[in-house]
């Protein structure tokens, strides 16, 4: 349709003020969502309160969409296993893809008790979670790849903090406020991940490639040692994830690594535990600039019992 | 003198609604802005893990609007709506005002030129307009773009295009029931 004409302005003068005043307006608007634009990218955590405001009022009525999408997948697992074998079919799959993931896991935990016990003798102390969530809303629109929990800063909930599901690691706690934090997913393009293969101690990177993949990026290059089908699982540097957790699937071969499949989707996951951060002494010394000393503070409170640990930080 | 039955609701010289019929001032104000808002909201509760799925619904619904009633809208209205949406998008704070209030004026600017349209040419706009915005703000959400980023937005950007008919229709619909008659007189 056409223009109405009040919005042509003729030789009204009130009209032509009114309408460079609205593009004078829209104009700054623009400047303005520049500046924060610039200012956020600058200091993520600048306008955080104001976003965790929002989230924590989002988050709690995303609980109920978060319970109907968990029950909405049982349902339709059912539903497959009927229609296939019988329902129990699922649950079984489920119960051996997590033995499958477990037995990963515990050849991981066994090399680590080798290589632990060669050291020092120690053992692995278990660990306590701070608190169980669900994920109740994600960044379905943005190129970032965000999730939300549905408990903050509230519950103990500190940034950093690794968040895992019943079958591995989901990502970290980026921003908290009071009832919500947002975490950080592992295929996020600014999500980078130590690990190591489940099987032996070949190390490397898993960086979120943005579609939903892990680009596998070795830290000793030469021969590719790797394998399709290889499992990798947290090597504990950097000191926020524990050792040992399992990550994601080799499924394709590169010349420096590979390209690896998650192990536990968010999408797919009823809930989530929200670990506290393994070494805090090494994601402190990780903070330390070169050349300055630790404090003796920090020292401390714990003793140093991974040294390899503060050696790189994610 | 014969005073107005209602205070004007919309900003245009037609369709208020007929002789013997008032719109309701409230729900003339509030429906756009509203539909816009929750439109903005609805993205947050998608779960997506793997790559970015959902289309940006606010802004299509923003964008419907803004097709559709020319004039509805300030110029400036981006500000406010930009900033709500970015709380809730994942993107840093500003990219939804800057790209919103951008294409307030961008439309404002071409559609003097193109005073008569159609749904084609709706499509069409809005389209070009979506696509455009997708990948701005995959520039402005601080991600390292990759090729395969930029793959992974196809399915995204493919709803987007697809969907924008049927929010023009709603947004219709919301049109016709922000404007129906709220009582009678005489």
């Amino acid at each position: 349709m056409a223009q109405p004409s009040s919005r042509r302005s003729g030789f009204s003068k009130k009209q032509q003020y009114s309408v460079f005043t609205g593009y004078l307006l829209a104009s700054l608007g623009a400047i303005l969502g520049l500046a924060l634009l610039a200012l956020s990218l600058w200091q993520p955590a600048a306008l955080q309160p104001l976003r965790g405001g929002a989230n924590d009022v989002s988050a709690t009525i995303g609980e109920a969409p978060a319970t109907a999408r968990a029950g909405g997948n049982n349902t339709w697992d059912t539903i497959k296993a009927y229609w296939q074998a019988g329902s129990q079919n699922a649950d079984l799959r489920r119960e051996v893809e997590v033995a499958r993931i477990r037995l990963a896991e515990a050849q991981a935990v066994e090399a680590e008790n080798r290589r632990l016990k060669a050291l020092l003798g120690l053992a692995e102390e278990n660990v306590e979670p701070v608190v169980y969530s669900r994920l109740v809303g994600s960044s379905s629109t943005s190129a970032r790849r965000f999730a939300y929990l549905g408990v903050g800063s509230a519950a103990g909930v500190e940034i950093g903090m690794p968040v895992h599901s019943e079958r591995g690691v989901i990502g970290r706690v980026l921003e908290t406020s009071r009832a919500s934090s947002r975490v950080l997913l592992l295929t996020d393009s600014e999500s980078v991940l130590p690990v190591r293969r489940a099987s032996d101690q070949t190390v490397a990177f898993a960086e979120g490639r943005g579609d939903g993949l892990l680009r596998i990026r070795l830290i000793n290059l030469g021969l590719n040692p790797l394998e399709i089908g290889d499992v990798f699982v947290t090597s504990g540097a950097g000191g926020y994830y524990r050792p040992g957790v399992a990550v994601a699937v080799l499924s394709e071969i590169t010349s420096d690594g590979g390209i690896a499949q998650l192990i536990a989707e968010p999408s797919a996951t009823n809930y989530v535990v929200v670990e506290p951060v393994h070494e805090t002494l090494a994601v402190e010394a990780s903070e330390v600039r070169d050349g300055e000393a630790l404090s003796e503070a920090g020292l401390g409170e714990e003793p140093v019992n991974r040294p390899e640990n503060a050696s790189t930080g994610d | 003198m014969i005073d107005r039955l209602a205070p004007p609701s919309q900003r245009r010289a037609y369709g208020s609604g007929g002789i013997n019929r008032v719109t309701s001032p409230w729900r003339a104000n509030i429906v756009p802005y509203a539909s816009i808002l929750i439109g903005s909201l609805i993205p947050f509760w998608v779960m997506t893990d793997v790559m970015p799925l959902a289309p940006p619904i606010g802004f299509i619904i923003f964008l419907s609007w803004r097709l559709m009633r020319p004039g509805l809208f300030p110029l400036w209205i981006g500000v406010p709506l930009g900033a709500f949406d970015d709380l809730f998008s994942g993107q840093p704070f500003g990219s939804a005002i800057l790209l919103w209030s951008v294409t307030m004026i961008g439309i404002e600017l071409v559609e003097t030129r193109f005073p008569w349209r159609g749904f084609w040419q709706d499509w069409f706009t809005a389209g070009l307009v979506i696509l455009i915005y997708i990948f701005a703000s995959m520039l402005t959400s601080g991600a390292t773009i990759t090729p395969h980023m930029l793959i992974a937005t196809i399915p995204q950007l493919l709803l987007a295009l697809l969907v924008y008919p049927l929010f023009a229709r709603i947004v219709a619909w919301l049109d016709r029931f922000r404007l129906s008659r709220s009582r009678r007189i005489g």
